[in-house]
């Protein structure tokens, strides 16, 4: 329950509620103990948007790590908040079950950050 | 015939002349009606002629007070500043010190003098309502000064011209300000706690200690003076907000669950803010004073201990975040520095990898933890930068909901795991880095649902520089950042190459040889 006190009524709007965003939604992506990167990433989206559109853009920030290219795409684990789901590239984020502010957290196993110190 | 002489008054009656008695009960208007903040957030007061005024300081004494100490602050800025002063510091990465501190600093002590305006209106007792608006006064001194020092690196030092606008836009400024919107959004008690008590007295140390220690450390007269100019402004402030804490512990004991949850609060909101404070005194400074994990051992768990175990008899208890913050001591300053160095092309001051012999004084300062986990990215940096490949994270960074930090903190206990944490309020996410800011999220998520997250504001077409149509077909947010944080394109970057750099080295070359 809320324990805000106030002298009015006060009833705001969130500021980053999913009409705001002209039909896109927030997405974060974050690497898994690959923490060089500092923090997830923010990407707006349409919802129809194909999730390969999403690995694009991993690819293109996540590449600078020299783990990178070694990554199994077959041993990847993805989680969406924290439960465990499999994307599928060809399917758009609605039908990947990926909703407004989701974070995808995506795991390497065997890929711990330079000299396995989880950066 | 004998004159009657009327006896001079004493340091007390004088005090209770100028300050109490010149308040006074109003008879047309109700007094709940006149102050009805004091009592909505739930704070019982029965008696404020019960408030113990900790200093019996009258206006007039006060100007005559800081009128002497201003004018020997200015002689010697004019001094530093006739003798190309600025080029008497250690190495021109300190100046980065200023250009950070500049943007996050003198604009928050401008929001504290408006709060201690508002406390100085709308606190009933004479007593409170005179010493925070000499709070406010001081608060607006320390808002010019501190400019005023800085203003004369800004005549030869790039990225400084810009701290006003910058502050309600940047990125990396939205924590300080955040926090100063909630605490001046908050009651008068509430506002109280957060900066009377919480910063003033808990965490002020930890900031002045590396800006004016590591000012004088460093060879900056300048801003140096500035902070002992206010150093006898700030023991008259801490001794304020502990009576404020006193005052409503003795009042009712009602109070004390309220005044738990604030302090359990704003000590967590007080030590994300100061995240960036650590790497100012790991990373930034040439000359080090001490790292900020003895900082932390000495100001906040030796003598923010010391003062809670004071405050037990009250029934307060230590707050639930400190031992989190403890553990934290040994990581945020390495964190911090790693989320602003990725970021070369977004702030308006450098960044640089610490060379071979700092981090050797990291590895001996942080035994525990900065070889496993952070000198080896720093060598990777270094190694990147030096084949021309320096690391540019171009993408726009995921925010705590309640202290807007960048998501950049780890699980506790687990070094190499992120921490998320997660609340769902009327059907939409809200994501906190912490317990602790989940928690301060789950009280009062009507509040922070409107946090202002300059990444997403970006993606809303929000954050564009004057002129850009946003209806157009074509638009597309956040193409011109730099526009819209009127950022020079002069103090970005590496510090490596920068202007500032060549500029310092070839002054510095004609002040010593001919």
């Amino acid at each position: 329950m809320t324990m805000l006190k106030t002298l009015a009524p006060y009833e705001f709007k969130s500021r980053d509620a999913v009409e705001n965003y002209q039909g896109r939604q927030l997405l974060y992506v974050n690497w898994e103990r690959h923490r060089m990167f500092s923090r997830p990433f923010v990407l707006a989206m349409k919802p129809e948007t194909p999730f390969s559109a999403v690995l694009e853009e991993m690819a293109a920030c996540f590449s600078y790590h020299p783990d990178w290219q070694h990554i199994d795409w077959d041993k990847a684990i993805w989680q969406n908040g924290n439960t465990p789901f499999t994307p599928d590239r060809n399917k758009s984020l609605k039908d990947n079950g990926i909703g407004h502010k989701d974070l995808i957290r995506f795991r390497t196993p065997g890929l711990d950050g330079i000299a396995g110190t989880g950066y | 015939m004998d004159m009657k002489v009327a006896k001079k008054l004493g340091l007390k009656e004088r005090y209770a002349l100028m300050t109490r008695d010149l308040a006074w009960d109003t008879t047309y208007q109700k007094m709940e009606d006149v102050f009805p903040q004091t009592t909505y957030e739930g704070i019982k007061i029965h008696d404020w002629d019960k408030w113990e005024d900790p200093f019996r300081l009258t206006m007039d004494a006060y100007w005559k007070y800081q009128s002497e100490k201003e004018r020997k602050l200015y002689a010697i800025l004019d001094g530093f500043n006739q003798n190309n002063g600025h080029l008497s510091v250690t190495d021109a990465r300190y100046i980065n010190v200023l250009k950070l501190f500049l943007g996050s600093t003198p604009p928050l002590e401008l929001m504290a003098a408006r709060g201690f305006s508002m406390m100085g209106r709308q606190m009933n007792g004479a007593g409170p309502r005179v010493a925070c608006q000499m709070q406010a006064v001081d608060e607006y001194r320390h808002f010019q000064t501190q400019i005023h020092s800085i203003s004369n690196y800004n005549k030869y030092y790039n990225g400084m011209d810009e701290f006003a606008h910058q502050q309600s836009r940047m990125w990396y400024l939205s924590d300080g300000k955040s926090f100063f919107d909630d605490a001046i959004t908050a009651g008068p008690f509430e506002f109280m706690v957060a900066i009377g008590f919480a910063f003033e007295y808990v965490l002020t140390n930890i900031l002045f200690v590396p800006f004016i220690s590591g000012a004088a450390y460093n060879g900056d007269m300048a801003a140096m003076t500035v902070g002992f100019s206010a150093q006898s402004d700030e023991a008259r402030h801490m001794t304020l907000g502990l009576e404020c804490i006193k005052f409503m512990l003795e009042q009712d004991p009602d109070n004390l669950p309220i005044v738990q949850r604030w302090i359990d609060k704003w000590t967590w909101r007080g030590t994300r803010k100061l995240a960036s404070v650590g790497m100012m005194m790991d990373y930034m400074l040439p000359k080090r004073i001490m790292s900020f994990k003895e900082a932390w051992e000495m100001y906040v768990e030796e003598n923010g201990g010391a003062l809670f175990k004071d405050l037990a008899r009250y029934g307060i208890t230590i707050p639930k975040c400190f031992s989190q913050t403890i553990e934290e001591k040994e990581h945020v300053s390495h964190q911090s520095w790693i989320g602003f160095y990725m970021k070369p092309q977004a702030t308006p001051f450098h960044t640089w990898i610490p060379t071979p012999d700092e981090m050797d004084w990291l590895s001996e300062k942080y035994p525990n933890t900065f070889d496993q986990y952070y000198r080896p990215v720093l060598e990777f940096f270094d190694a990147q930068e030096k084949a021309g490949n320096r690391f540019d994270n171009k993408t726009a960074p995921m925010n705590c909901q309640v202290c807007v930090s960048t998501m950049k903190f780890n699980e506790p206990g687990d070094p190499m795991e992120m921490c998320f944490r997660e609340s769902i309020y009327q059907g939409e996410k809200f994501h906190t880095c912490s317990d602790h800011c989940k928690e301060i999220f789950d009280n009062e998520p009507e509040k922070y649902v409107q946090t202002f997250i300059s990444s997403h504001q970006v993606l809303q077409g929000n954050c564009e520089p004057d002129g850009v149509d946003v209806n157009a077909p074509d638009f597309k947010p956040g193409q011109d950042m730099l526009g819209y944080w009127k950022l020079d394109k002069r103090a970005l970057g590496d510090f490596n190459g920068s202007e500032d750099q060549k500029n310092f080295a070839a002054w510095r070359e004609q002040a010593t040889k001919n």
